[in-house]
């Protein structure tokens, strides 16, 4: 008894053909629409903001004169962010994440604690910003400065490192753990010796695209009421600062004004693409280099 | 051997080797004394009124088929079993006497004293030195020429030392399987261990490896007691003193092991040495 019919099967064959060749083509298409987009919005960025990239426009204040004007201040005020972020960051994210996974309990009250770090890594950033606004600037008065920013950042993007960090370490095959363990390693020596050194690259993969992340971000500092015309460039914690895409957004308002100023926030936003770009290659350079066969 | 100092107690639980060869055979001490032992993982009962005395010096096999607690009871010596969740446990397991079950008695003492060497090889990825050292190190030994002692010592007793002495600080994850499961015997060695429990060892291994384990087991014999959990009825045969037949969590036989396998006396455990079943 043959279920199979070949000479009905043999007739069918093309138009299965056709609709996978269909079904290709539409998904290329998909993969290439955004590529254009993506491709255009490059080309008209460069093209009209690589005449203004010099080394005065690195190293220069800001200026309400267009060929004065300089991002040396934003670029730093970017650094000053991301130097306060970091270390807040790796350390309360990557305890968070040693805990949940480590320690903690796998109970309801876990899966709660679960649920709502996945929730907050969805939350409007601009809510992050309001946050910032009522506790660190207004609560504890220190004002639109670099820590305030800093600490509101590190909220926003906090989430998304404790959930790296978790993927991290649970990505740690657990019969390292007991080989640990059955020498009779307490659960921290097993942490400090085992677990964290393997999961560091995929923690601080984690922590730089975070830190991408936060570095692209405008909404929660234009909530911090950081101030986009500022002449002086900070120098500690609690001096006011700005940052790279909050220039590129009031350059942009302003460019109805000063048409200039148009050109200049494409020349900032090839700086802001660059600094994206170094980023994320250092993650993935982190990523191939400590990769481990497990 | 000055390697030992670091030990709590140095003499209460190892009889020195005049002692071990002026006491008769028959007269060996209990390691492990289990009564009354019932185990549930949720509400599945995983090993059933498990009675066992296991003797100082010898190797005892745990034979049966799979899923019949075998490897539970292992990890039970070690309580490693703890790291399943939902597991409970009921009865009695002395080990030289105390209660490992009580809650007082603390999981990293215990396991310093039975070590374990698992099913696959699980080297850490560190280098083979590292590898070693590790057990001593986090024992709080941190003098570098007693660690570099205890290494070689341990690589040597894992008859592993020739293989790699030339490469120890090379990443471990560059060894065959065999290789890399004697470094893990090696790894186990160096905590200078009471009892060794191993969880099919050679389950992972070609024959050539299989047959380097089953040697090193009989060697480590001299300084150690030896419990070891295996599929194959030809190596319990081979290496061990004593066999437990486990089915469905229970122990249906345990005796000398040529009894066990030339003259069994319970049925089940004549039908599964002869591969009636299992």
């Amino acid at each position: 008894m043959k279920y199979i019919n070949h000479a009905h099967t043999q007739k069918r064959m093309n138009i299965r053909l056709l609709k996978n060749a269909v079904a290709k083509t539409l998904f290329f298409l998909a993969t290439l629409f955004g590529l254009i987009v993506l491709v255009a919005l490059i080309y008209r960025v460069v093209t009209q903001g690589v005449h203004w990239i010099d080394m005065d426009f690195l190293t220069n204040r800001l200026s309400t004169d267009p060929e004065k004007a300089g991002i040396y201040g934003a670029v730093i005020g970017t650094l000053w962010l991301m130097a306060v972020m970091a270390p807040i960051t790796l350390i309360l994210g990557v305890g968070t994440a040693v805990y949940l996974e480590e320690y903690a309990r796998k109970n309801r009250f876990h899966r709660l604690i679960q649920t709502n770090i996945s929730n907050l890594a969805g939350v409007p950033s601009v809510v992050f910003g309001l946050q910032g606004l009522t506790v660190f600037v207004r609560g504890m008065e220190l004002g639109a400065v670099v820590l305030a920013g800093g600490l509101t950042m590190s909220l926003l993007v906090l989430p998304i490192v404790v959930v790296a960090a978790q993927e991290a370490i649970r990505a740690v095959p657990q019969y390292l753990r007991e080989a640990s363990f059955g020498m009779g390693a307490t659960k921290w020596q097993t942490i400090r010796n085992i677990v964290l050194p393997a999961a560091l690259p995929g923690i601080l993969t984690g922590v730089i695209l975070a830190l991408s992340r936060a570095v692209g971000e405008t909404a929660p500092l234009v909530v911090l009421g950081i101030p986009a015309l500022l002449i002086p460039v900070p120098d500690s914690l609690f001096d006011k600062f700005t940052v790279l895409p909050l220039q590129i957004y009031y350059w942009t308002l302003d460019s109805a004004l000063v048409r200039e100023y148009a050109n200049l926030a494409a020349a900032s936003i090839m700086v802001l693409l660059v600094i994206l770009f170094l980023m994320n290659s250092i993650a993935i350079l982190i990523r191939n280099k400590f990769q481990r066969r497990f | 051997m000055t390697v030992l100092t670091y030990r709590a107690n140095p003499g209460d639980v190892l009889a020195t080797a005049e002692e071990k060869a002026a006491s008769p055979a028959l007269n060996k001490h209990d390691v492990f004394s289990v009564s009354d032992l019932n185990l549930w993982y949720g509400e599945v009962q995983a090993l059933r009124n498990i009675n066992l005395d296991l003797k100082e010096n010898e190797i005892t096999a745990i034979i049966g088929p799979s899923g019949c607690g075998k490897s539970t009871f292992i990890k039970t010596l070690n309580r490693m079993v703890e790291l399943v969740p939902s597991v409970r446990v009921s009865g009695k397991i002395l080990y030289r006497g105390r209660n490992i079950l009580d809650n007082s008695y603390k999981v990293e003492e215990l396991r310093t004293r039975v070590g374990m060497v698992f099913q696959k090889p699980n080297p850490f990825p560190k280098s083979i030195y590292e590898n070693v050292a590790y057990g001593p190190k986090i024992h709080g030994i941190r003098n570098k020429k007693i660690l570099d002692e205890i290494v070689e010592k341990s690589l040597r007793g894992a008859a592993i030392w020739d293989e790699v002495k030339d490469r120890l600080h090379e990443n471990a994850y560059g060894l065959s399987g065999g290789q890399q499961q004697r470094l893990c015997i090696a790894r186990c060695l160096a905590i200078e261990p009471d009892v060794i429990l191993m969880d099919e060892p050679t389950s992972a291994l070609d024959p050539i490896s299989t047959l380097k384990v089953e040697e090193l087991v009989q060697e480590l014999k001299k300084d150690f007691s030896i419990v070891i959990v295996t599929h194959n009825m030809q190596q319990a045969a081979r290496i061990s003193d004593k066999t437990a037949f486990f089915l469905n969590g229970e122990v249906i036989e345990f005796d000398k092991t040529d009894k066990i396998f030339s003259n069994p006396g319970d049925k089940r455990t004549e039908d599964y040495i002869t591969g009636r079943f299992g």
